[in-house]
């Protein structure tokens, strides 16, 4: 039992050190100084995804300025409130919305804000993002704060504290790394997002001057030059993801670093 | 011995209480009801607390102490499908009449949980908690010395005063549990209640509460719940005994323990049941 397991362990971690090291090792040749900063050029030119990497950092901070309030609130609400049948029946719309592909969230933001505004835009694809991420911040602030114990509301309660008081003074902050966590993950989830972006986002080959137009992001670059014919934009994709990699990685870690619980 | 028989047709009348002791009622409890949805929890509770005393309720697992002692500062609110019939009346004014203060009533009446439930939060915020929702301080120093206060008279400021920024979480249980007794004390109320406060702690931590408990009576109205009849006979002036939901009988604890005027409660503290 314990080799079958151990092996299991194994072949998992091995997986992903594989991806890990394979990518590294196709992307470090076109990496450099100059490929961070630099906007695209055509075939043989060189150039780099700066502005995918600007691009694709103000896409997350949009999702995550309309993705975690709401989704925090509404977490909040199923967990401390929500006893009845119509809570029951939002925890079952938010586990059906967590399974939406994301494909058809991206169609639905392009029919309801992209043809309405008549085009692409940044805002679009935060929103886009944002519909994804509203769902798994919501399940895991609820779950997160079913674990604080019921008697550290009753300890708050008893020395004459409000409802909202209790809440937000003490349960939130018992939560406040489960919750981070939450969050992080929908971040790490959306962040690696391609299919919304394409008719939201759409993509483009400059710096972002304002959140009203198209906005270049990784993702949608990387596809791009993943399809292209050419061996120089093959390489670049490799180096963007290997750049998309360590982006999520040290939004993990700077999280856990941020939110580490200083008294539990 | 058939306890459910004697049981069926109760006739019990607790016997002038109100001479038991000289002093004056701060709490007055009449012919109170209790249900969790259809179960009826507590039955007729009638009794009075007098000011300045520890009075102690003793009685097997599951007679409705706690319940009862959860009545006395609406704790039982937060349950959902409960409901509450009878009175309850501190200083005067019935708790349950439709428009009272929930929240003024809590912080006149403090409690203490059977477990200890420190929030995850320093020391020093622990005990500031109460103080700060209830604004009760108008400056910083003003709050630290409450803090200091409420400490000192948990007995516990000599053991945490170099550390009042770290975690409340990094202390002992019996520091804990002294902790919580510190952070109901900060907002100076006029009652505590205790649920078993001393049930998870060893003897050495257990005396300390005790201790305690016997210095706060000076200021403050006590009411404990506990299932260890030492402990009532330890600490209490008056104890009261409770039996599936009833209030059996209630007594100066020295004579509850040696001389019961009810066969119920003297079968119970001579250990023939419960």
């Amino acid at each position: 039992m314990t080799t079958l397991t151990a092996l299991c362990t194994f072949v998992a971690v091995g997986i992903l050190v594989v991806i890990l090291s394979y990518i590294a090792m196709r992307g470090i040749g076109a990496l450099n100084l100059r490929f961070l900063v630099d906007t695209p050029r055509p075939v043989g030119e060189g150039g780099g995804i700066g502005n995918a990497i600007v691009g694709s950092g103000l896409l997350l901070l949009l999702s995550c300025a309309v993705g975690i309030p709401v989704g925090l609130a509404c977490g909040i609400y199923l967990s401390e409130f929500g006893g009845g049948w119509f809570a029951s029946a939002v925890r079952f719309l938010i586990d059906t919305l967590t399974g939406i592909p994301s494909i058809v969230t991206g169609v639905f933001v392009y029919a309801v804000i992209v043809l309405r505004m008549k085009h692409f835009s940044a805002f679009s694809g935060g929103i886009a993002l944002a519909l994804i991420m509203i769902p798994i911040v919501a399940r895991t602030t609820e779950e997160m704060i079913k674990l604080v114990p019921h008697s550290l509301r009753e300890g708050a309660l008893a020395l004459g504290a409000p409802q909202w008081r209790v809440t937000l003074g003490v349960v939130l902050p018992a939560a406040a790394s489960g919750i981070a966590t939450g969050a992080m993950l929908a971040i790490a989830r959306v962040s690696g997002e391609t299919a919304p972006l394409l008719f939201t986002a759409f993509g483009s080959r400059f710096f972002p001057r304002n959140l009203n137009e198209p906005i270049a992001s990784l993702t949608v670059q990387i596809y791009n030059y993943a399809i292209s014919p050419y061996d120089e934009w093959h390489t670049q994709a490799w180096a963007a993801t290997l750049v998309l990699m360590a982006l999520i990685l040290s939004i993990n870690i700077a999280v856990r670093f941020l939110t580490r619980n200083r008294f539990s | 011995m058939p306890i459910s028989t004697s049981f069926a047709a109760p006739k019990f009348e607790v016997k002038s209480r109100t001479s038991l002791v000289s002093t004056a009622t701060k709490v007055a409890v009449e012919n109170l009801n209790f249900f969790y949805g259809r179960t009826q929890a507590l039955n007729g509770i009638t009794v009075e607390i007098p000011e300045h005393m520890v009075v102690a309720f003793i009685g097997p697992s599951g007679c409705g102490k706690t319940t009862f002692l959860r009545t006395l500062n609406r704790m039982n609110d937060v349950i959902p499908g409960t409901r509450v019939e009878g009175t309850v009346t501190i200083d005067g004014q019935n708790i349950y009449t439709p428009g009272a203060d929930v929240v003024d009533l809590r912080r006149k009446v403090g409690m203490v949980f059977q477990k200890s439930n420190p929030f995850p939060k320093s020391i020093f915020d622990n005990v500031a908690y109460g103080l700060k929702i209830n604004r009760m301080t108008s400056s910083r120093s003003e709050l630290e010395g409450r803090v200091e206060e409420a400490l000192k008279d948990a007995a516990l400021w000599s053991e945490v005063k170099e550390r009042l920024k770290s975690s409340a979480l990094g202390l002992s249980g019996g520091q804990q549990q002294r902790l919580c007794i510190a952070r109901a004390l900060a907002v100076r109320p006029e009652v505590i209640l205790m649920d078993e406060p001393a049930s998870a702690l060893d003897p050495i931590a257990t005396s300390k509460i005790e201790e305690l408990i016997f210095d706060l009576k000076k200021q403050y109205t006590i009411v404990i719940v506990t299932h260890n009849m030492q402990q009532a006979a330890r600490v209490s002036d008056l104890t009261a005994f409770f039996l599936l939901g009833k209030l059996v009988e209630v007594n100066t604890t020295e004579k509850l323990f040696t001389a019961p005027d009810e066969k119920l409660t003297e079968d119970y503290v001579t250990g023939r049941f419960g």
